[in-house]
């Protein structure tokens, strides 16, 4: 590939291009590593903060008629427990590994899009730091993590506590699907050239797995909130059952979310162990392919069996059944990898360190929740245990069995990459007979007192019932996890804070995340040819620090990545990343105070925020959408590849597309939320509404308007756009501008009445939504026309118009749906 | 584990055998794992591992789910025609109880004949409970805007606690309903009882308790057939006296117990509906008392 010796300015050129910033500066870093460190630094600052509630309710549930707390705090607490582990460290917690992890592991200089994981970073961390400290004012959601109406509704919930949970959480949602976009983008785009799906790490495949399945979960239960909020701020009726609403709409929505979201945290546990496995019993994974294609149908399954969170709501018959067998199928593929990984110890030799004792102990805990998780997946049993302990047994069983031991296996195998020193084996030990032994003692006790008939979120309960014995050791047993817990972390505190050196490849690993590294990765990108590369190549190392493979500088001066093909992973081009920048903290950080402020109804300084976050991701865009002076880059020896992609061969171009996919998928269930309460009615639309005229007219407006947005396009891959671009924009807006006006005059003429019925409610909810996406295109309608007055929108800067196009399109053509969907209901109701 | 009905002794089959099947699985797997970390070991093809990875667990479940459905077919079937009708509806934090045989209504108890079919009727004024009394069957969500339903044959006379299974806000805890299994003839004995409207009051504390209670406006909330009618936003107290527990299973009514709960209603049940009663004067109290202990 490259010939050596290298240039002597290259190096330092390269070091130069990706010098970390410093002081106060640091702030503005976007390097994956380093937004990777503090991305799980905050994860586990959330685990432990949760892990003191958990403290505090098994002191509060130790002995019968307990007094630690009243019923008010107790429920926030068990609230903010679960909320914050799932949603505060659960979620965030993988997706942190993964950035810290992946781009090394892909042979990548660093992930697709730095800025928006840093965006993702800072806006998980304001807005979780915010949201938590609610406990401390009393003000902390208390109707369960869960959050279901009618409790959470404004009649049974009137204090801000429940807004806090459906405002807070709704953008942290949002702060996860940009990590999942960032992530597959970064899998399917970024990897070693030779780096071929079928020699991709099955760590990458689960996060590649999970990615879509964020897509596809989260927009429901983000429609769900929106939902909520709009009936506590509004009045309307969607879960009200008196106006035609449904409380089990929101169960559907949530759980919709809810169980996929189970095996978001799981599959990417599993990678990590699919991953480290190899290198700890020096021998290749079992069945990799298997694995494969058991964390694609783990991830496919998951999303038919979400019922299986209401076997005892009443929904009854067949479709029960259908779930229950969808619940005891989805056990098979997680049975190959079960069998896979012991299959691939039985191959290799065990040696017996932290990393495996915590792999060892993730077996035995997750196949015994597995197989309780078999148990509740069959009716009659569920119908006893449901809302009861065992089910928090279970529960525990495969999050802490099946997560955080697979993470903490992963803390004491990849530790060295933080700064090239392992945790201490001494203390390793100390810490899993403490957590092995304490989690034990802790949690299956709860299987006996569920059986005994303990119902789940009680504040407290009455003596005489025989549950003395197993709560009592619940609660000694979470003192002894706890203090495993804090002996990692003490552990981990020291051992990061020692003298940074580099890590080698201490364990004879296979994966490229043990090639020698700086900020940028490694010095130049592995030509891979092998599924374990380390061991398959073996002067890869040497080679790779030298200089010798693929960009072992930087060719514009700035960062660079490569850009491979998503299948073969042939070379395609080069693109430039961004730096570091105070845009994503600043856009962060309106975004929090604008969310958190409108909970609390600061209006006028919530919508500054809002309107901070906007103009500081505006100058973000801008900024990012340029071409450097190299039409081209050398790459190797006679290699020489384009610099920058427009259109389909560009990364924000399918960033782009997948942002639709979620937009459409919360579209998507806001007209399930339509169609659900509509097909409940009596008749449709229900007495007192009416259908509007010249629905028909508005959907033809947005097709109009999307093909003006095609025709102000034409001629961009040749030459630079100018006035008659400009004209069918405006021509584009103004048309959307015209169409969504005339949607929400007929609807007020035919006397829409949000709060009167809880189908008028979705379909001004479907109106609402159609809104905020004109909003957003005028805003981009006017940076657009901007950009191409300027003379800015040329062949090679082009991602600006390109992605402001497709974004229109799909919100045009989510315009028809909206104009149109209440009244294809109606007709298939009559 | 415990069953006092027909459907909880399947479903207290159904969670031996998958107890028992569970604890074998773990058994067998975690044996293979043990195998696995001897050292020199031959490897096994990888095939082996993916085909019985995939065939065993997929053919025990298939067993399993075979079992289950055979066994618990019927168990959601629409209840027989000779049914007792029984309607529940959940409140913040109480049950409200109706029987459809002679309109009697009550509150957090049900008493229930022995080797008759029951069909309750679940039903929600405010948010979501769950009615379950483990002895007796599975447990069925209590939606608003909807009827759910809920056939338990109980066979031994006795008396079981049961929960609130649904977070439903701030007593969740303190919501048990309590059901009494007695045999037939004393069930209909106690249900001609409890269609009687109230006594008149035999004491004069009593007499005067009648007349405190519409005076202090307990009356607009609670009923007692026969002296106050109409209010249901609290429990029936027209036989008050006769039930096991106040307050949805929070105290055990034995004797100074309601005086007990009208003063501190909100010590032993913070956040029920009711107002604490500590500000009433002795005499009014002990009036009260007299009066509502008659209520048998």
């Amino acid at each position: 590939m490259n010939t050596l010796p290298r240039p002597p300015d290259e190096l330092p050129a390269l070091r130069e291009a990706w010098r970390m910033p410093t002081g106060w500066r640091r702030l503005t870093a976007v390097n994956n590593t380093y937004i990777g460190k503090l991305y799980i630094a905050t994860a586990m600052l959330f685990l432990v903060l949760a892990g003191v509630l958990a403290l505090l309710m098994r002191a509060q549930l130790a002995l019968p008629d307990g007094s630690v707390m009243g019923p008010g705090t107790y429920h926030q607490v068990f609230t903010m427990h679960g909320t914050v582990m799932m949603f505060l460290f659960a979620v965030p917690v993988v997706e942190a590994i993964a950035v810290f992890l992946l781009p090394n592991m892909l042979g990548a200089r660093d992930l697709p899009f730095p800025r928006l994981s840093a965006y993702a970073y800072w806006a998980y961390a304001f807005g979780g730091i915010a949201f938590f400290c609610t406990l401390f004012f009393g003000v902390a959601p208390d109707g369960g993590w869960f959050m279901y109406p009618p409790l959470t509704g404004r009649v049974h919930s009137p204090g801000l506590n429940a807004d806090f949970w459906l405002l807070g959480i709704g953008f942290i949602e949002i702060s996860a699907i940009a990590g999942a976009i960032e992530l597959i983008i970064g899998i399917l785009m970024t990897r070693a050239p030779g780096m071929t799906l079928a020699r991709l790490p099955v760590y990458a495949w689960a996060m590649l797995v999970v990615g879509f399945m964020i897509v596809f979960a989260f927009p429901a239960v983000i429609a769900g909130t929106m939902l909520l909020e709009l009936e506590r701020a509004f009045d309307w009726p969607f879960f009200i059952a008196e106006r035609g609403g449904d409380p089990l709409l929101w169960q559907h929505l949530f759980w919709f979310f809810g169980h996929p979201e189970v095996y978001i945290i799981f599959l990417p546990a599993a990678g990590l162990v699919s991953a480290l496995l190899p290198a700890a019993v020096q021998a290749k994974l079992v069945g990799r392919t298997a694995v494969v294609v058991s964390l694609a149908a783990t991830g496919l399954i998951s999303f038919l069996l979400w019922a299986h969170h209401m076997f005892t709501a009443g929904l009854g018959g067949l479709s029960m059944n259908l779930v229950s067998l969808a619940s005891l199928a989805v056990a098979v593929p997680t049975a190959v990898q079960v069998f896979a990984w012991i299959g691939t110890i039985w191959r290799g030799t065990v040696r017996l360190d932290t990393t495996m004792l915590y792999v060892l102990g993730f077996l035995f805990t997750f196949v015994f929740g597995g197989l309780t998780g078999v148990m509740v997946a069959i009716l009659p049993f569920d119908w006893q245990v449901h809302d009861t302990y065992f089910i928090v047994a279970h529960l525990h069983y495969v999050l802490i069995g099946g997560v955080l031991f697979p993470i903490l296996a992963a803390l004491y195998h990849w530790g060295p990459l933080v700064n090239g020193h392992a945790l201490g084996e001494r203390a390793g030990r100390w810490s899993f007979a403490l957590v092995f032994g304490g989690f034990h003692l802790t949690f299956f006790p709860m299987h006996v007192a569920g059986l005994m008939g303990m119902p789940r979120r009680v504040s407290t309960w009455a003596p005489g019932q025989g549950w003395e014995l197993p709560n009592l050791l619940s609660s000694i047993g979470s003192v002894v996890l706890a203090a495993g817990f804090l002996v990692v972390l003490v552990e981990a505190v020291r051992t990061f804070h020692r003298r940074e050196r580099t890590p080698g490849n201490p364990w004879n690993a296979p994966t490229l995340e043990w090639l020698p590294t700086e900020n940028f990765g490694a010095r130049s990108t592995p030509q891979v040819t092998s599924a374990e590369p380390l061991w398959d190549q073996p002067n890869l190392s040497s080679e790779v620090e030298a200089g010798q493979h693929w960009l072992p500088g930087t060719v514009t001066g700035g960062r660079e990545t490569l850009v491979t093909t998503p299948r073969r992973a042939a070379l395609s081009h080069l693109v430039v990343l961004p730096g570091p920048s105070w845009l994503p903290v600043v856009a962060a950080l309106g975004t929090a105070a604008f969310f958190f402020l409108l909970t609390v109804k600061w209006l006028v300084v919530a919508f500054a925020f809002g309107a901070l976050a906007i103009g500081a991701t505006v100058v973000w865009l801008w900024e990012t959408d340029r071409a450097p002076d190299e039409a081209t880059a050398k790459v190797g020896d006679g290699v020489v590849v384009p610099v920058g992609a427009a259109g389909v061969r560009s990364h924000s171009w399918w960033a782009m597309v997948i942002l639709l996919v979620v937009d459409g998928t919360v579209l998507a269930s806001m007209a399930f939320a339509h169609v659900h309460v509509a097909m409940a009615a009596p008749v449709c639309p229900p007495p007192g509404a009416a259908l509007p005229d010249g629905a028909g007219w508005s959907a033809a407006g947005f097709a109009a308007s999307a093909i003006a947005m095609a025709l102000g396009g034409r001629g961009r891959a040749t030459r630079r756009l100018g006035g008659v671009a400009i004209a069918w924009t405006l021509v584009a807006a103004g048309l959307a501008a015209w169409a969504f006006t005339g949607l929400f005059q007929q609807h007020a003429a035919a006397h829409l009445d949000p709060r009167a019925t809880a189908w008028g409610a979705t379909v001004a909810a479907l109106l609402g939504y159609q809104g905020f996406h004109l909003a957003i295109m005028a805003l981009l309608a006017a940076v657009l026309v901007t950009r191409i007055a300027r003379g800015l929108a040329t062949p090679r800067q082009r991602a600006t118009r390109d992605n402001v196009a497709l974004l229109w399109h799909g919100a045009c053509a989510q315009g028809v749906v909206v104009a149109l969907l209440p009244h294809a209901t109606a007709w298939a109701m009559a | 584990m415990n069953p006092a009905s027909t459907e909880a002794d399947v479903l207290a089959e159904v969670a031996w055998v998958l107890m028992v099947g569970g604890f074998a699985v773990l058994t067998a797997t975690m044996g293979v794992l043990a195998l696995a970390l001897r050292r020199g070991r031959r490897p096994v093809p990888s095939r082996w591992w993916i085909v019985g990875g995939a065939a065993v667990p997929a053919t025990l479940l298939a067993a399993l789910a075979v079992y289950s459905q055979a066994r618990t077919a019927g168990l959601d079937a629409p209840p027989p025609s000779g049914a007792l009708v029984v309607a529940v509806t959940g409140r913040s934090w109480w049950w409200h109880v109706q029987y459809r045989e002679g309109g009697v209504v009550t509150a957090n108890e049900l008493r229930l004949p022995a080797g008759r079919p029951v069909h309750l009727a679940l039903m929600s004024d405010d948010v979501i409970h769950s009615f379950w009394v483990p002895a007796l069957g599975g447990k069925m969500d209590l939606v608003p805007g909807r009827i759910n339903r809920l056939v338990v044959t109980p066979h031994t006379p006795g008396t079981y606690r049961g929960a609130c299974a649904e977070f439903c806000g701030e007593q969740h805890a303190k919501m048990a309903p309590h059901v009494v299994v007695l045999p037939p003839a004393e069930f209909d004995r106690w249900l001609a009882a409890q269609a009687a409207p109230a006594g008149p009051p035999r004491t004069d504390d009593a007499r005067r308790g009648q007349r405190r209670f519409t005076d202090l406006g307990c009356a607009q909330c609670h009923a007692v057939r026969g002296h106050a009618e109409g209010a249901d936003a609290g429990p029936d107290l027209t036989h008050v006296a006769g039930r096991l527990h106040l307050g949805a299973g929070t105290v055990v009514n034995d004797h100074g117990a309601l005086a007990d709960w009208i003063v501190r209603v909100q010590q032993l049940k913070p956040g029920a509906r009711m107002p604490a009663g500590h500000h009433l004067p002795a005499d009014d109290l002990a009036a009260l008392s007299a009066y509502l202990a008659e209520r048998e």
